[in-house]
C-alpha cells in the first residue's frame, strides 16, 4: 500500500499546514508514493523551529556536534539499503550506482563530521596587531540558513547542501528535490532517530520554486543556499534577499558535480568571521 | 528635558594655545584630475566642489566623471589585468605595493593635512591613525601577494579581474587602502570612485601610483557623486564590487548585483554597544566609551553610539561621562589640540541634528557639552543622552555623529539581548575585569568586532565586517583575500 509521507519539522512529522500532498513517481513514471507539499505556513513554521533550535546547537560543544553528525552517519548506514533502493528509483541509475552513491552520501556526513572542531583553526587566526593587544578572529555560524536542495541529486546532493551547514553550527530549514524527495524523506527518519536535537533540521518536501521566496524574503533567515532553486529564479531570490542583506551562497550554473572534494567553500560562507580585541598589560 | 552644564569645577581650568599644523603642507592645488589609464584626466563628467568642512571655505574644483569615462576607466582595468597585473608573478606584485606603502608614509604629513582640510577630521586623527594604517594596509598586502597559495583557500586561487570600489568620505584615504591593498595583492586591477565630498587624498594617491611605477591601468580613480557610483556597480565588465556606507545604498547595490554572479562585499552600517559591567574600571571605560564615539566626530560606522551600563553604577558613571566630554575641544581640525573637528558636510549635520531632535521630542534627557562652537564651518557639540528607551530612534537608527544613546541593564543576559536588540551587528564593547565575563559576552555579541576593555581598534591584520545587515564579507587578514579570489 502506498504511503504518505510527512513534512519533518521541530523534530516531528507533521503534515502540511495546507493539507496538500504530492505523488512521486519513480524514473520511469511508475507511483512510488505521496509526500507532503509543503506551503508558504510550513516554511513559516520550520523557521521558527530553526531559531528556536539555533541557541542550543550553536552553543553545543563543537566535539558534542561532531559526535552527533557522526551518528547520524552510522543511522544512515542501517538504512543503506533503503536509501539505494530510493536512489535507483529517484535517479534512474543501477544498483550498483546507487550503493555507491549512498556510501559517498555517509562518507560525506563523516568528513563534515571531523570538520566541527577544526573549522576555527582553518578558518580563524590570531591576529599579530601592531600594538599590545591580544586580538582573534574566530568562524560563528551564521544563524538560520534556508536550503534549496539540489534537484538531481537527491540524497548526495542533499547530504552535500546540509551536512556543512550544521557542521558549521547553524540550523536549518531544507526544501528536498521536488521530485525526487523520498530520500529526504528517508533522511528526516534518520535525523529523528539519531541524536541531532529536533528543529536543527527541518526537511520540508515541496516545490521548490515556490517555496523559495518565502525563504528568501523571510527577515528570520540569514543565510540562503539557492542551489535547488530554479536558476530563473535565482536573479529575484538574490533580489528578495537583499532587503535584509542575507547572505546567499553564490551558486555556479549546473549542479555540481558532488562526487569531487567540497573544499571549505560552504562551511565558509555559512560562518561569520567575529574578531575579539583585549588590551595586554600588567 | 536639559540637564544643566555640569559643574565648573569639573571642567579643565586653563586654555590651551593654538597649535595649527601648517596648511601649506597639503600642496592643496585649485583644480584636481581624475586617474584613468595611468594619466591624468578631465572627466566628461560635472566638476565637483570640494569644500573645508570646518570653514565651507572652496578647497578645488575636482574633474567629475561621466558614465563613458566609467567606461573607459574600467576598460583600462580589463587591459592591465589581462596584460600586466594579472599576469605578473605575485613576487613582484609585493614590489609594488612594498613602494606604495613606502610613498604615503613619505607624503604621510602632505596626506594628512590634505584629509584633514577636505575631510574636517581632527589633524591628530589623520595624523596619527588614518594615514599610518592606510600605510600599513599597503605593508601587509604587499606580503599577501606571493603567499596566496597558504592563504587556506586552496593552492593556486585566482584573481577575480576587474574590482569596482566605492567608498565613503569618513576615512577617505584608509578607506582607499582597505580596498586597493587587498585587490593588488590577489591580482585584480581596480576602478575607485572616492566619495563626492573628500575625493582629494585619492587624487593624490593616484600620484603615488604612478610615482611607484605601477602599471598603466592598474589602478583608475573617478570622482563623482552617487550616480557615478551606481554606473560602476552595474556595469557589465567589473567582476567585483566592494562597498562601504549605508545599509541603504548596501542593499541597492546588492539588488543591482542580482543574478549577475558578480561578487560583492559591503560595509554597512552599524549600532554598536558598549556593556559596562558594574565591576569595570570606570576611568579606563569612560576614555574607551569617549573614543568609541566621538572620534571622528562620531561618523564612524562601528562607533559605540549605545552606552549600556550596569544599573547599580549608572549615576556615577553619567557624571564622570559628562565631565569627561566636557573637556573635549571642538574646534579648528588643524590644531593639533583638537578633539572633535567638523561634520563632513551641512547634509550630515542637519541628520543628526533632525535624529537629536528626536531624541528629545520622544523624552530622552539630553546633556550638550559646554564648548564654543566655531561662528563657521559644520560643527555638532558632543551630547549624550540618558534614560533614553530601546524603541527610540536614537537607539536604533545611525546617527553618525558625536551623539551617544545611554541606557541601562541589571543582568549580564539583559545586557547582552539589548546589544543584539538591532538589525545591525558590526561592533560591540565589553567593560568588566572579569575575563571569564568578558568571553561569555563576546561569544553571544552578534557582531563582527568586539572590543573588550578597548574600543575601535584596526589592524590590516585583524579582519573586519559586519554580521547581518552591517554587510557581509571582511577586510583584512586571511579572511579578507577571500573578497578579491575566486574561491
Amino acid at each position: 500500500m502506498a504511503r504518505t509521507h510527512k513534512l519533518y519539522v521541530a523534530g516531528a512529522f507533521p503534515r502540511s499546514e495546507s493539507g496538500r500532498v504530492h505523488p512521486v513517481h519513480d524514473s520511469r513514471g511508475e507511483f512510488l508514493a505521496n509526500a507532503a507539499w509543503a506551503s508558504r505556513k510550513d516554511v513559516r513554521d520550520a523557521v521558527v523551529a530553526a531559531r528556536k533550535a539555533f541557541d542550543g546547537w550553536s552553543e553545543a560543544t563543537a566535539y558534542n556536534r561532531g559526535q552527533v553528525l557522526f551518528r547520524v552517519a552510522e543511522v544512515m548506514e542501517g538504512r543503506r539499503a533503503q536509501f539505494a533502493d530510493e536512489v535507483v528509483a529517484a535517479e534512474g541509475v543501477s544498483r550498483e550506482a546507487a550503493e555507491s552513491t549512498v556510501d559517498k552520501s555517509i562518507d560525506r556526513m563523516v568528513w563534515y563530521a571531523g570538520w566541527t572542531d577544526k573549522l576555527a583553526m582553518v578558518l580563524g587566526t590570531v591576529n599579530p596587531v601592531a600594538g599590545p593587544y591580544f586580538s582573534f578572529s574566530a568562524p560563528e555560524p551564521t544563524g538560520v540558513v534556508g536550503v534549496l536542495a539540489p534537484q538531481k541529486s537527491a540524497l548526495l546532493g542533499l547530504v552535500s547542501v546540509v551536512a556543512p551547514v550544521i557542521a558549521a553550527g547553524n540550523t536549518c530549514v531544507v526544501v528536498s528535490s521536488t521530485e525526487r524527495p523520498l530520500p529526504a524523506v528517508t533522511l528526516s527518519e534518520v535525523l529523528a532517530t539519531s541524536d541531532l536535537p529536533g528543529g536543527v533540521v527541518n526537511l520540508l518536501t515541496g516545490d521548490a520554486a515556490e517555496l523559495a521566496p518565502w525563504l528568501a524574503s523571510h527577515a528570520d533567515v540569514n543565510a540562503l543556499d539557492p542551489t535547488g532553486a530554479p536558476e530563473s529564479l535565482r536573479a529575484d531570490l538574490e533580489r528578495s534577499a537583499a532587503e535584509t542583506v542575507k547572505r546567499v551562497l553564490d551558486v555556479r550554473h549546473g549542479e555540481p558535480d558532488w562526487s569531487g572534494d567540497p573544499g571549505v567553500r560552504r562551511l565558509r560562507e555559512f560562518t561569520e568571521i567575529k574578531t575579539v580585541w583585549h588590551p595586554v598589560g600588567t | 528635558m536639559t540637564d544643566p552644564a555640569p559643574d565648573s569645577a569639573h571642567i579643565v581650568p586653563w586654555q590651551y594655545s593654538p597649535a595649527p599644523v601648517p596648511r601649506e603642507l597639503a600642496n592643496l592645488r585649485s583644480h584636481y584630475r581624475m586617474f584613468l589609464g595611468g594619466e591624468f584626466v578631465d572627466g566628461d563628467g560635472e566638476s565637483l566642489t570640494s569644500i573645508n568642512p570646518a570653514t565651507e571655505e572652496v578647497l578645488a574644483e575636482v574633474s567629475g566623471a561621466s558614465a563613458s569615462d566609467v567606461d573607459r576607466a574600467v576598460a583600462a582595468a580589463r587591459a592591465a589585468f589581462e596584460r600586466s597585473w594579472g599576469p605578473m608573478p605575485g613576487s613582484e606584485r609585493a614590489k609594488y605595493l612594498f613602494r606604495i606603502a613606502r610613498l604615503i608614509q613619505e607624503r604621510g604629513r602632505e596626506l594628512a593635512v590634505l584629509e584633514t582640510l577636505d575631510n574636517g577630521k581632527p589633524i591628530k586623527e589623520s595624523r596619527d591613525v588614518d594615514i599610518p594604517t592606510a600605510a600599513a594596509h599597503f605593508f601587509h598586502h604587499a606580503g599577501w601577494a606571493d603567499k596566496l597559495d597558504h592563504a587556506g583557500h586552496g593552492a593556486n586561487p585566482r584573481p577575480l579581474g576587474v574590482a569596482g570600489q566605492i567608498i565613503p568620505w569618513n576615512f577617505p584615504l584608509l578607506m582607499l587602502a582597505r580596498k586597493i591593498a587587498p585587490a593588488l595583492a590577489c591580482g585584480n586591477t581596480v576602478v575607485l570612485k572616492p566619495a563626492e565630498t573628500t575625493p582629494l587624498t585619492a587624487l593624490v594617491f593616484a600620484e603615488i601610483c604612478e610615482q611607484a611605477g605601477l602599471p598603466a591601468g592598474v589602478v583608475n580613480i573617478v570622482a563623482g557623486a552617487d550616480d557615478i557610483g551606481a554606473e560602476i556597480v552595474a556595469h557589465g565588465g567589473v567582476d567585483k564590487i566592494a562597498f562601504t556606507g549605508s545599509t541603504e545604498v548596501g542593499k541597492r547595490i546588492r539588488r543591482t548585483l542580482a543574478g549577475t554572479g558578480r561578487k560583492p562585499t559591503l560595509e554597512l552600517g552599524g549600532k554598536g554597544a558598549s556593556i559596562v559591567f558594574d565591576d569595570a574600571p570606570i576611568d579606563q571605560a569612560i576614555e574607551g566609551i569617549v573614543g568609541g564615539v566621538f572620534v571622528n566626530q562620531g561618523q564612524v560606522s562601528c562607533a559605540g553610539s549605545r552606552l549600556l551600563v550596569q544599573e547599580s553604577i549608572a549615576e556615577e558613571l553619567l557624571d564622570k561621562l559628562h565631565s569627561r566630554v566636557a573637556t573635549l575641544r571642538l574646534g579648528d581640525p588643524l590644531d593639533a589640540n583638537t578633539d572633535v573637528g567638523a561634520i563632513n558636510s551641512a547634509t550630515r549635520l542637519d541628520r543628526i541634528t533632525e535624529l537629536t531632535d528626536a531624541g528629545d521630542s520622544e523624552g530622552a534627557r539630553r546633556w550638550t557639552s559646554p564648548c564654543p562652537l566655531p561662528d563657521r564651518g559644520f560643527f555638532f557639540a558632543p551630547t549624550v543622552f540618558s534614560d533614553v528607551q530601546q524603541s527610540m530612534r536614537i537607539a536604533r537608527e545611525e546617527i553618525f555623529g558625536p551623539v551617544l544613546s545611554v541606557l541601562t541593564f541589571r543582568t549580564p543576559d539583559e545586557a547582552v539581548a539589548k546589544a543584539n536588540n538591532t538589525s545591525y551587528g558590526l561592533s560591540a564593547g565589553i567593560w568588566t575585569e572579569k575575563g571569564s565575563r568578558i568571553l561569555w559576552a563576546a561569544q553571544r555579541i552578534r557582531a563582527g568586532a568586539v572590543w573588550a576593555n578597548t574600543f575601535n581598534r584596526f589592524d590590516p591584520t585583524a579582519p573586519f565586517g559586519g554580521y547581518r545587515e552591517s554587510g557581509f564579507g571582511r577586510e583584512g587578514g586571511r579572511a579578507g583575500l577571500e573578497a578579491y579570489l575566486d574561491v
